[in-house]
């Protein structure tokens, strides 16, 4: 065989041969992706990786990961690509067992910079314990994309006699939440808008099965479970309230969030009720067992700060609403469009 | 908001405060006890907050649930994007989409609605180069970045973005910038709140809660024209919860006292004459329009702004040949109305049906600062029915 040039890691670009399915792309295949994420089943070198039987019902879940800039402070859009599809399994209840990523990148993109994105996803996918096991990659004309796009999948397996969903909500209920929120949405904003403070706003960007498993491990009556990213708080509130065909009260002084997000947030006329977290989770359980889920979740380092944030009511109109720490009501409705900073 | 930490500093060390010191549920109590307790139940306080901002705050932080029923708050026309004529957007848009200008413009104007069923955010959508910016330093960043394009800054605002604007302008002009210039819709509010006093027969309004923003850059002075000639007490009050509570307080004390005067709630931020410096700016770089027309209150001489003629070359008005239509509202919208004060959002046959925040028809109902937006957003659960 003769010899190949090693992939350039600092200097190196993207190229449109690296998709083309030709012996580079076979290269950036060996020399990163199967070295960097190295298991059994991606050693199998086949189109599909061939898994073991599970016992349970599966559930699978995939997202795309778009972010920019594509590195910020707490993570990269390597390992939040990693987390958010182990959020979404988990969410459902369920163990992650495996992960696929594809991977759309733009040419001229620089190999440091994906070297840096794969070996990211490689570290948080073996902290999570879940391997990536099978992946796609494609190369587009610059200027098309938008350095590197990576969608994973996530497929898990959730145990007998647990059944969570968003449409389970009952009126009586009480909404639980892990901690401070806006943590990564402001934390993407404020370094794309260039603010800075003392300490930078770092995301909050985690795997959270295994507080999932510790809140399911309690024994607490479990309804909904469901991670606020995109749209935040709010919006998986409302998503809830719409699936459940209820309302919400919520209190507004019981919502943890870090004073630097809360700055943040003025600065920038932003709402952090619509900012997206990546590390947080919100639970509905029977209000009876609240304090107890409370304290499982509190014991856990990813939930020092939960709290119970309010309760579940019976409202046609599917209202979110909120007492302000004005000691006013009003509404936490839906995003409409895009949350856009306000002039004055 | 429950605060996990304490004592943010910028980068400067300057310590970043006046997020929750105003917005301490217990002092809302007080004020609110005392407001109850000083309000007369037999009379009816009809108290217009001018400012979007301040129907921002009454609306997200429930303020309404703190008043009693004697107390009315009627939203003002103090939203920029409110107050944005029809045609003022197509007129933006056609820069950007026929001239092929680059398009900056503050966020919230990218959802006003404009003909054709457009916006500039379906303009964009479309092709057309529109930027979203937080600051005019953005607008001349991307005119020097973009040497071969034309960039204009779709310049709408108060006084409280005039300044920036005539910085901007004057940064221009230093720097020879000739791909830059400005789709100048800069307004005042003190000729607004002449234009809403000024109707026949007079109006339903027993005191203003006066702009904060504004007011840090036009004094307190400006308004006394309303206590003195139409005996309505004006408070300036600050864009935080309390600010608000407290100035709606004052209001009331001057009216059960029969005085008409301007006090300033808003202390630590307004001074009578303002901030002279940022006023010679906008007074070197601007003059006075004849006639504007405003979204709501129609043509109102004497209300906007317009470059002067030694800044002309940065006019896009007169560099783009671009001619202003104007463009009437939808006949059932009632913006108009209540942007003077003379309606309720809900007694607006579309509000909530065919106006709504995802599809606004008129302009109140574009930014959370519109009267109508603010309503369905944080209150519509206030008489919602089965």
């Amino acid at each position: 065989m003769s010899y190949t040039r090693p992939l350039d890691f600092k200097n190196g670009r993207i190229e449109m041969s690296y998709g083309s399915g030709g012996r580079a792309m076979a290269q950036l295949i060996t020399e990163l992706f199967a070295k960097v994420f190295d298991n059994s089943y991606l050693a199998q070198g086949n189109d599909g990786a061939l898994l073991p039987c599970v016992n349970g019902r599966l559930v699978m879940s995939t997202d795309s990961h778009v972010v920019s800039p594509l590195f910020f402070a707490g993570g990269d859009i390597g390992c939040l690509s990693v987390h958010g599809t182990i959020n979404d399994v988990a969410m459902m209840g369920a163990q992650p067992l495996y992960l696929s990523a594809a991977f759309i990148l733009e040419e001229g993109f620089p190999l440091a910079d994906l070297h840096r994105i794969v070996v990211s996803m490689a570290q948080a996918a073996r902290e999570a314990g879940v391997p990536i096991v099978t992946g796609d990659t494609k190369v587009v004309e610059q200027g098309k994309g938008d350095g590197v796009f990576i969608t994973t999948t996530g497929v898990g397996v959730v145990r007998d006699g647990i059944t969570l969903s968003g449409n389970l909500a009952q009126p009586g209920d009480k909404v639980l939440l892990s901690g401070a929120i806006g943590d990564h949405g402001m934390a993407v904003l404020s370094q794309r808008e260039g603010l800075s403070f003392d300490a930078p706003i770092v995301s909050d960007t985690a795997a959270l099965h295994g507080l999932v498993a510790a809140m399911l491990d309690s024994g607490a009556c479990l309804r909904v479970l469901r991670d606020p990213t995109r749209g935040g708080l709010a919006t998986t509130l409302n998503e809830i309230a719409k699936q459940s065909g209820v309302g919400m009260l919520l209190q507004e002084a019981a919502i943890p969030v870090h004073q630097m997000v809360e700055a943040a947030c003025e600065f920038l006329g932003l709402d952090p009720l619509y900012v997206a977290n990546e590390g947080k989770l919100v639970a509905i359980c029977a209000a009876e067992d609240a304090a107890r889920l409370l304290k499982v979740m509190r014991a856990h380092p990813q939930a020092v700060d939960a709290a119970i944030i309010g309760e579940v009511l019976e409202d046609a109109h599917g209202f979110v609403q909120m007492v302000t720490r004005m000691g006013g009501r009003r509404i936490v409705d839906w995003l409409a469009g895009e949350q856009l900073p306000r002039i004055c | 908001m429950l605060l996990l930490d304490s004592g943010l500093r910028r980068n400067d060390g300057v310590l970043v405060k006046y997020v929750d010191e105003f917005r301490d549920g217990e002092l809302a109590k007080i004020i609110a006890a005392n407001i109850v307790r000083e309000a007369d139940p037999q009379r009816v306080y009809r108290l217009m907050e001018f400012c979007g901002g301040h129907t921002h705050a009454i609306s997200r932080y429930g303020l309404a649930d703190l008043l009693p029923a004697s107390v009315r708050l009627i939203h003002g026309p103090g939203c920029p994007v409110c107050v944005l004529p029809i045609g003022r957007v197509d007129q933006a848009i056609r820069l950007a989409t026929e001239q092929g200008v680059i398009l900056c413009t503050y966020a919230d104007t990218m959802r006003v609605p404009a003909s054709d069923n457009l916006t500039l955010m379906r303009a964009k959508a479309g092709g057309a180069d529109v930027r979203m910016i937080y600051s005019t330093q953005d607008a001349l960043k991307i005119a020097r970045d973009n040497p071969k394009k034309q960039v204009v800054f779709f310049a709408i605002g108060f006084e409280t973005t005039t300044p920036p604007t005539a910085v901007a302008i004057k940064q221009a002009q230093a720097a020879d910038l000739k791909n830059f210039s400005i789709l100048c819709n800069h307004v005042l509010t003190p000729a607004a709140m002449h234009a809403i006093l000024a109707v026949e027969g007079g109006v339903a309004l027993d005191g203003f809660i006066g702009p904060a923003h504004v007011s840090t850059v036009i004094g307190s002075r400006p308004y006394e024209v309303f206590a003195d000639d139409y005996a309505k007490p004006v408070v300036i009050a600050g864009f935080e919860p309390l600010d608000v509570m407290q100035a709606i307080l004052m209001l009331i004390r001057q009216i059960n006292e029969g005085r008409a005067a301007v006090e300033n709630e808003f202390t630590r931020a307004v001074t009578r004459e303002g901030n002279r410096k940022a006023q010679a700016w906008v007074d070197e770089v601007f003059e006075l329009r004849e006639v504007f027309e405003w979204r709501g209150l129609g043509s109102v001489p004497h209300s906007a702004l317009k470059l002067r003629e030694k800044f002309s070359a940065f006019d896009a008005e007169l560099k783009f040949s671009a001619e202003y239509i104007a463009v009437s509202d939808h006949k059932a919208c009632e913006c108009a109305a209540i942007l003077r004060g003379r309606k309720h959002p809900q007694e607006c046959k579309i509000f909530g049906t065919v106006c709504t925040p995802e599809n606004p028809v008129g302009s109140c109902m574009v930014s959370s600062e519109g009267a109508c937006a603010a309503h369905y957003s944080y209150g519509r659960f206030r008489g919602a029915t089965l």
